[in-house]
């Protein structure tokens, strides 16, 4: 039971995929203009994380190594069609803004990493706790960029408007914006010692 | 600075320069442009240099107390900074904006690096591109010199670079600085005083400047009008911060290549960035994003000018 706490928790801080690891940076810097936005691919990553996670941990000792890139692919590509399919017919709104940055989730190294890296080499268990705390973890690093975006970008939250007005900080929705939260934000976690130096 | 380097064995002579000293009479050398730009347009133009200066300081001195430095707001590099993205600034501009600009100058542009030598983009400009980007509508309205009451107008560069002739505006206006365009890029003639002293005093070298402003020009020539070769250059150099830029901010010590040769490259680079930008880019002036492009180039051509080392 503390070998799975310590799997789970590890994504959310020491590992953070967002933080730590600077893995999955297309959708982190191009969705997280809006705190709404960044939660449904957050919470769209970690469900693939942890099925993909789950599967591949499941199959690991029949996939043969010289395919396993291509196996790991079909397999989270399933999720990913799924989850596609479920967004677009429950959530259209959220398919629009998102848009082709939900197919891209196939392609997600922070997926692909932990698939090759954790769950092609350990149980089905651990695997499961792995991809919930980085899935975790990656939401949460990508709603602090887009709440702190948004916020100075727009002046709102989630939609949310504060002050009616248009004279925020453009600059924070746009593309330097994004890098520069991101880079202070990774600046700021190796200082408090969330993540390592 | 001169070309002859020897190195001697002791004793040696000490001379006063200093970082502190140059940055102070760096600053010294732009006061006259200020004062025409303040007599040009207004006491507003004042205030906002004075809140430049301010804000850069204070955010200076907050920044290395917070994070527990040596507090350097004398060396006169943030007053510097304050003072440079200050004169970027259109002259009625709301006393937030310098204010802003210069936050995320020291801040952004320089303490996050490490502070003065560290950082690899000029402060100011970095701020300036950042005000840029975030309130395009307060960083392109510019008024009429000398009405005093705020009548907009549009700058002569806007015009040249949409291959118009200038109207109503003379070369004698354009090198005095009665046209429309920010606090302290308007009158040539102040700038040059100013840079003629920092020439003549061998704070800067010519390479930089000269080939900046000789490029810009030549493609102005070349490709400011058609047909080919018949471009107004002269007004090309004369508007805009072309002057401001190349004397001033393209030769910031820290963030400009350290060779002659390597100076003459930076500076070839940046008046064709500027003139691409002036004459196809989406912006009326180039002078900003062209330094700020070179100094992201100034490691890789100090890297290919490195001069051959005595006896290899």
């Amino acid at each position: 039971m503390k070998n799975l706490i310590k799997e789970f928790s590890k994504g959310i801080t020491v590992l953070n995929p967002t933080f730590g690891l600077i893995l999955g940076l297309c959708p982190t810097l191009a969705v997280s203009t809006s705190l709404f936005n960044a939660l449904g691919m957050g919470v769209a990553a970690t469900f693939v994380l942890v099925f993909s996670n789950l599967i591949i941990s499941a199959l690991r000792n029949f996939i043969p190594g010289r395919i396993r890139l291509p196996a790991y692919i079909v397999i989270i590509a399933t999720f990913v069609t799924m989850c596609e399919l479920a967004i677009k017919a429950y959530l259209p709104a959220l398919g629009q803004s998102l848009g082709i940055f939900i197919p891209l989730i196939v392609v997600n190294c922070i997926i692909m990493a932990r698939a090759e890296a954790f769950a092609s080499r350990n149980p089905v268990l651990p695997s499961i706790f792995d991809g919930l705390g980085m899935g975790i973890g990656f939401t949460l690093g990508i709603s602090i960029i887009a709440f702190i975006r948004e916020l100075l970008g727009s002046g709102s939250i989630a939609g949310f408007g504060l002050l009616k007005s248009n004279e925020f900080i453009l600059v924070m929705i746009l593309a330097p914006g994004a890098l520069l939260t991101m880079g202070l934000l990774i600046a700021l976690s190796r200082l408090l010692g969330i993540t390592k130096k | 600075m001169k070309n002859s380097l020897l190195v001697n064995t002791s004793p040696h002579l000490h001379k006063k320069e200093s970082v502190k000293r140059i940055m102070w009479l760096v600053a010294l050398s732009l006061v006259p442009s200020g004062l025409a730009g303040v007599f040009i347009f207004g006491l507003h133009a004042f205030w906002a240099i004075g809140f430049g200066i301010i804000a850069a300081v204070a955010t200076e001195f907050i920044l290395q107390a917070v994070t527990k430095r040596k507090i350097t707001i004398l060396d006169g590099s943030a007053v510097l900074t304050g003072l440079l993205l200050a004169y970027n600034l259109p002259p009625d501009a709301p006393f937030w904006l310098p204010i802003a600009g210069a936050v995320f100058s020291i801040a952004i542009g320089k303490q996050v690096f490490g502070g003065l030598g560290q950082n690899i983009f000029n402060p100011a400009l970095v701020g300036r591109v950042f005000l840029m980007a975030s309130w395009p509508k307060y960083m392109t309205t510019f008024v009429k010199p000398m009405s005093y009451d705020a009548v907009t107008s549009a700058t002569p560069l806007a015009a040249l670079t949409e291959g118009k002739a200038l109207e109503n505006i003379s070369y004698l206006d354009l090198f005095l600085g009665n046209r429309p365009g920010c606090i302290g890029e308007v009158c040539i003639v102040a700038l040059l005083i100013g840079a003629a002293f920092l020439l003549i005093r061998g704070y800067i070298s010519w390479h930089i400047p000269f080939s900046y402003i000789l490029t810009t020009g030549l493609f102005a020539y070349i490709f400011g009008a058609k047909p080919l070769f018949t471009g107004d250059w002269l007004s090309n150099i004369l508007s805009g911060g072309l002057i401001l830029g190349a004397f001033f901010m393209a030769t910031d010590y820290v963030t400009s290549p350290l060779t002659y040769k390597g100076q003459l490259i930076f500076g070839i680079g940046c008046g064709l960035v500027t003139a691409v930008i002036r004459f196809w880019g989406g912006y009326p002036e180039g002078v900003s994003y062209a330094i700020l492009i070179m100094n992201a180039a100034t490691p890789i051509i100090d890297r290919y000018t490195r001069p051959r080392i005595y006896g290899s």
